[in-house]
């Protein structure tokens, strides 16, 4: 029978989501008002301290290295990513010179650091029809990773995935904004 | 189950007229026929039956308007008009005065399992019913009644099926959750469903990732959808993948079980239900492929280095319509539904193509007609397009009903993407949501 209701399952189950969305706001902590000081009495003031004799070495400044990569987790990596995003004119997927010096550089870093696995993103303006940015943005992924691939980067090191046009890197709505969202963006997945 | 609406489909008991096997038709004078509710009568007087009342006269009104075939009479010009107190106590003469050519009139009433609705629709000039049924179900959703009565009186007064009872599916960001990625966090979207004009959003999914393009199942009991799944293992790469969604067992199924080197994404679903198109990079390039709604029988359908994208099927389901860009941009494409026979179909820069059934048998598309897109419709009788949308924001995914006679789609006129339905013709823009972002509609059968 086509006119199915539908059911009251549903609907409670719907509501508990958003009922559980909305409304478990944490309680607000309430500062503490600080303490009330009151006047102590004059001491007299301790006596300065004996001079310590120059005899222990002070120890040396540890180390620091310089080389960002040494972080321990994948979000630092990304969030401060030794990767260059490539970048791309409008409705094309073609690596450009520029393009070609950047995965050039993002090869270099997969040959220092060969158990790292990547996913390259690829995002669209907003320009494109959403659904047709879905492919164009995995045109872009896959490009930039043939390219990285004829640098001699084995292919399953190499994931990728398209976002289109749903998340911008840049909200705005001029050339300065979607040039920077026309991009295969890298990720390292796992380390 | 208490919800299931059934139909008795009987002649009111209180009828004073003899049953006429000559079916009457409203016609106007020179015009739509005019029609006016005069009332659905709640029949006790406790709190949920005189609301029930009220929203099915509400919707009822809403519902009619809708399609644009009657006139329906202002509320303001009939306020005067005494309501009746029951079903042959409608006062013809007044209604005559205000130049109505019918009145509905209905009457709910609890029952021990949930409600009873009657409903008559009577032709002013002759007294004589042209329309007249009872309902029996829950009392839970009285717009179902409404919407239920609606469509009934245009299956049986013009012919045609009404959107009434159908639903919209879209995507929504709507409550504001994030997932990780990799530069700060992402909004989410989550599948939703809705009537037909924008009542009772459901949301159909919890799996805190995007989700987005989902597609109704013809029967109704499913939506498939694009969904982003975190890989397994060591790596936790994402990758898109089509689940299908049985939204009233709570089951869901992944036919194409993808991985991140096998990626399926916009599910378009065969008019008799029996498989799925959609695009796959899984050989290196985005390309149309169908499968059995199981995943067996897989077939590839496009064998070329451009793109090709977001199949929609015949509503005969004889041939396929996608966009490729084998040109340079992309364009609506047809082909049998066997991978013969591709072809150009329009040469606009246009995406996501949705095929409407008789007697229109038209394409809507989404077409670049400026720094954003407008909804079109190509006619497959003229071989021409025409712009239906007015070039305000940008205005994509369209999707057609079931009856052809309107279109979702998404735009962003307001700002945010907000998705509306127009009718064919252009006119009669309506906005269905209005919170978060809301993208991707399809619309049930």
């Amino acid at each position: 029978m086509r006119h199915t209701w539908f059911a009251a399952a549903i609907v409670g189950t719907a509501l508990v989501f958003a009922g559980a969305c909305h409304h478990n706001k944490p309680p607000v902590a309430k500062p503490t008002p600080p303490p009330t000081t009151t006047t102590a009495p004059p001491t007299r003031p301790p006596a300065p301290p004996e001079p310590v004799p120059e005899t222990t070495p002070v120890p040396p400044e540890p180390k620091i290295s310089d080389d960002p990569l040494t972080a321990s987790d994948l979000d630092a990596i990304n969030k401060n990513s030794p990767f260059q995003p490539v970048f791309f004119a409008l409705d094309s997927y073609e690596v450009d010179g520029t393009g070609q010096q950047a995965l050039t550089a993002n090869a270099g870093i997969l040959k220092k650091y060969p158990s790292w696995v990547i996913t390259i993103e690829g995002h669209c303006d907003e320009r494109g029809t959403a659904e047709y940015n879905l492919a164009l943005g995995e045109k872009r992924a896959l490009a930039a990773k043939t390219y990285l691939v004829s640098l001699g980067i084995p292919a399953d090191r190499v994931r990728t995935v398209s976002y289109g046009k749903e998340f911008p890197f840049d909200p705005g709505h001029d050339e300065g904004a979607w040039s920077k969202n026309r991009r295969a963006h890298f990720v390292v997945t796992s380390k | 189950m208490c919800c299931t609406l059934t139909v008795a489909g009987t002649q009111p008991p209180s009828s004073p007229q003899p049953q006429s096997d000559v079916k009457i038709v409203l016609e106007g004078s020179g015009g739509p026929p005019k029609l006016g509710i005069a009332g659905v009568i709640p029949l006790s007087s406790d709190a949920e039956t005189v609301a029930a009342a009220k929203t099915i006269a509400d919707v009822l009104y809403d519902d009619i308007s809708y399609e644009r075939e009657y006139y329906m009479i202002g509320k303001d010009a009939i306020s005067t008009i005494p309501k009746p107190a029951s079903l042959d106590g409608v006062p013809l003469d007044r209604w005559k005065e205000v130049n109505a050519d019918g009145v509905i009139v209905g009457t709910v009433q609890k029952t021990g399992s949930g409600a009873l609705v009657q409903v008559k629709l009577i032709q002013v000039a002759s007294g004589r019913t042209a329309f007249g049924k009872e309902y029996s179900g829950s009392i839970a959703n009285p717009r179902q009644y409404a919407h239920t009565i609606a469509d009934e009186i245009f299956q049986q007064q013009l012919g045609f099926r009404g959107v009434a009872r159908t639903k919209l599916t879209f995507s929504s960001d709507r409550d504001a959750e994030r997932m990780k990625g990799p530069t700060g966090a992402r909004d989410v979207q989550e599948i939703y469903v809705a009537d037909y004009d924008g009542a009772r959003p459901q949301r159909i999914t919890n799996t805190r990732t995007l989700n987005i393009t989902p597609a109704w199942s013809p029967d109704g009991q499913a939506i498939a959808y694009t969904s982003y799944r975190q890989g397994s293992g060591s790596s936790f790469s994402t990758y898109q993948d089509l689940i299908v969604s049985w939204i009233f067992k709570g089951q869901r199924e992944t036919p194409t079980n993808g991985n991140p080197e096998k990626q399926n994404y916009l599910p378009a679903w065969s008019p008799d239900g029996s498989k799925l198109a959609f695009t796959s990079n899984r050989d290196g390039n985005p390309e149309i492929y169908i499968m059995n709604r199981d995943g067996s029988g897989l077939r590839r359908m496009t064998t070329n280095p451009a793109i090709d994208v977001t199949p929609t099927w015949s509503p005969t389901g004889n041939q396929i319509a996608w966009v490729s860009d084998r040109t340079g941009n992309p364009k609506i494409y047809i082909m049998n539904a066997d991978g013969t026979g591709q072809r150009m179909l329009i040469g606009d820069y246009s995406d996501r193509p949705t095929w409407s059934s008789e007697p229109f048998n038209e394409i809507a598309y989404a077409a670049r007609t400026g720094p954003g897109y407008d909804i079109k419709i190509y006619s497959f009788a003229s071989g021409e397009s025409k712009r239906i949308t007015d070039g305000i924001g940008s205005n994509e995914s369209p999707a057609f009903s079931p009856n052809g006679r309107h279109i979702a789609f998404t735009s962003t006129r307001n700002g945010k993407s907000q998705i509306f339905t127009i009718a064919r013709d252009g006119n009669d823009l309506r906005q269905i949501t209005r919170e978060g972002n809301n993208k991707f509609p399809n619309w049930s059968r």
